[in-house]
């Protein structure tokens, strides 16, 4: 599974970073990236499905099963 | 207007009043009629304004830039007495970013961002879980406090004077001068203007003094922060720094304030949250907020705007009804009860969009420790006089007079 932080969507409600910090990560501006170039390890699929689930922009997507 | 001069609302479609004393203690009815009725009512009331109430559409209406502007984003349009007019701070740095459009907006805001990330905000956590243990060794020998007065308003206002650099002693003033702005001062131009006069002033003093004796403070980065190669103009760190004072007190206090008064009232909530792992913590703030969204912003159409069958005009103020949002039944199952356990949750009540609350991290926080602090020590608690219990409510809603007793 592979998820990915559409940066133009994203407006910092650090709400991923707070669920999974081990999916993604924040910049300076508090601004969220996926990490491990957004391959979640394995156990953390429904992690993955939370913080797309709680993102007030609808800024995280599945881009791989 | 007191409430003897209110006209009573017949109809809510063309007519919804957002100081009405039934909606200020309980909107949720009001927004649920009109999601089946009308869900982007519209009044005249108070210089008129549009209400969406679903959240599909408040999420859109958030996002209609440049279409609707953030110039003026009170909920009411403010009739300031001719003579007062040239005494208004106007324009993109009155509070930027939350008074700016872009291309302002960008630019304050990226100035502003990095002091308000999670990782930004580790030294004030430190300060502010003692803080809240300092206020509760004030009452907690009584048999009970006013959770709003004693203990809520109490904090956010000395988080904020601490990461700004100011006397923690005037806190008393800045209390008085926010409420002035964003909450007596809605209805009242005047006081509104004096007290927003005062904040800038206060300000302005303080940013002198920085340019010339610089701390370890917010007010000091802002000052050495550059833009394009050139510091921002002191008008500017001003502006941001009113806005840290007015949108990061009366909005954090509220959001303790009703979690208080939620637990205060739900036995069985407060009982679970007596012992709750960090687990159901984070999905029960976050549901508190969603539940009691304290804030309501505005924006004003600056070009004919036709959406969701409704026609804005250029001059039209639209209410950005976060809090409605979150109680939308087509995406959040069950709005209407707190479920503290909620696992998606992906509410607005920081708003959506370029304007998201560039403080959020800081509320959350201010939300977990004081709550956390709150019941390590006092566990059991309930509501005192509830006719007791007074709430504002029009741009930011909350418990003003909260009485609990302990035990």
């Amino acid at each position: 599974m592979k998820i990915h932080v559409d940066r133009d969507k994203c407006e910092g409600h650090s709400r991923c970073y707070a669920l999974a910090p081990a999916l993604v990560d924040v910049d300076d501006l508090g601004n969220a990236f996926e990490l491990n170039d957004g391959v979640v390890p394995a156990g953390m699929e429904e992690k993955a499905q939370l913080i797309i689930d709680n993102c007030p922009e609808f800024a995280i997507a599945v881009i791989e099963d | 207007m007191t409430d003897t001069e209110r006209c009573p609302v017949d109809d809510l479609a063309t007519d919804y009043d957002i100081f009405d004393p039934d909606y200020v203690r309980d909107p949720v009815p009001a927004w649920a009629e009109l999601r089946g009725s009308c869900p982007i009512a519209h009044t005249e009331r108070y210089g008129g304004s549009w209400l969406p109430t679903r959240y599909e559409d408040v999420q859109a209406m958030a996002k209609m830039v440049p279409e609707l502007s953030s110039a003026s984003p009170g909920p009411i349009v403010i009739d300031l007495p001719v003579e007062m007019r040239q005494q208004s701070r106007q324009g993109y740095n009155a509070a930027a970013p939350i008074s700016a459009d872009p291309p302002e907006q960008t630019w304050t805001r990226k100035a502003l961002l990095p002091h308000f990330t999670p990782k930004a905000i580790g030294p004030e956590r430190d300060y502010s879980e003692r803080l809240c243990n300092d206020l509760i060794d004030g009452f907690i020998d009584a048999e009970g406090c006013d959770g709003a007065v004693d203990y809520a308003q109490q904090i956010p206002p000395r988080v904020i004077a601490s990461k700004l650099g100011v006397d923690q002693s005037r806190v008393d003033d800045f209390i008085g001068w926010v409420r002035g702005v964003l909450e007596f001062g809605l209805t009242d131009p005047e006081l509104r203007l004096k007290s927003s006069n005062l904040i800038r002033d206060f300000f302005a003093a303080e940013v002198v003094d920085r340019r010339t004796n610089p701390g370890d403070d917010l007010i000091t980065a802002l000052c050495q922060t550059e833009v394009d190669g050139e510091s921002l103009p002191d008008e500017v760190v001003i502006g941001m720094c009113n806005l840290q004072l007015v949108a990061g007190i009366d909005t954090t206090w509220s959001s303790i304030g009703s979690a208080l008064w939620h637990f205060a009232g739900h036995e069985n909530d407060r009982r679970r949250m007596a012992e709750a792992d960090d687990a159901l913590w984070d999905t029960a703030i976050e549901e508190l907020l969603r539940f009691y969204s304290p804030v309501t912003m505005a924006r004003n159409a600056i070009e004919t705007v036709e959406y969701g069958g409704v026609t804005m005009e250029p001059g039209d103020k639209i209410l950005m009804n976060f809090p409605g949002a979150n109680h939308d039944p087509d995406v959040f199952e069950d709005p209407d009860t707190v479920v503290l356990d909620r696992q998606r949750n992906r509410h607005v009540a920081f708003g959506a969009g370029i304007h998201r609350c560039a403080g959020s991290n800081l509320a959350r926080m201010e939300m977990e420790v004081s709550l956390k602090a709150w019941f390590a020590r006092i566990p059991e608690f309930t509501l005192g006089d509830p006719d007791a219990v007074t709430w504002a409510g029009g741009q930011v809603r909350g418990p003003r007079r909260l009485p609990i007793l302990f035990g």
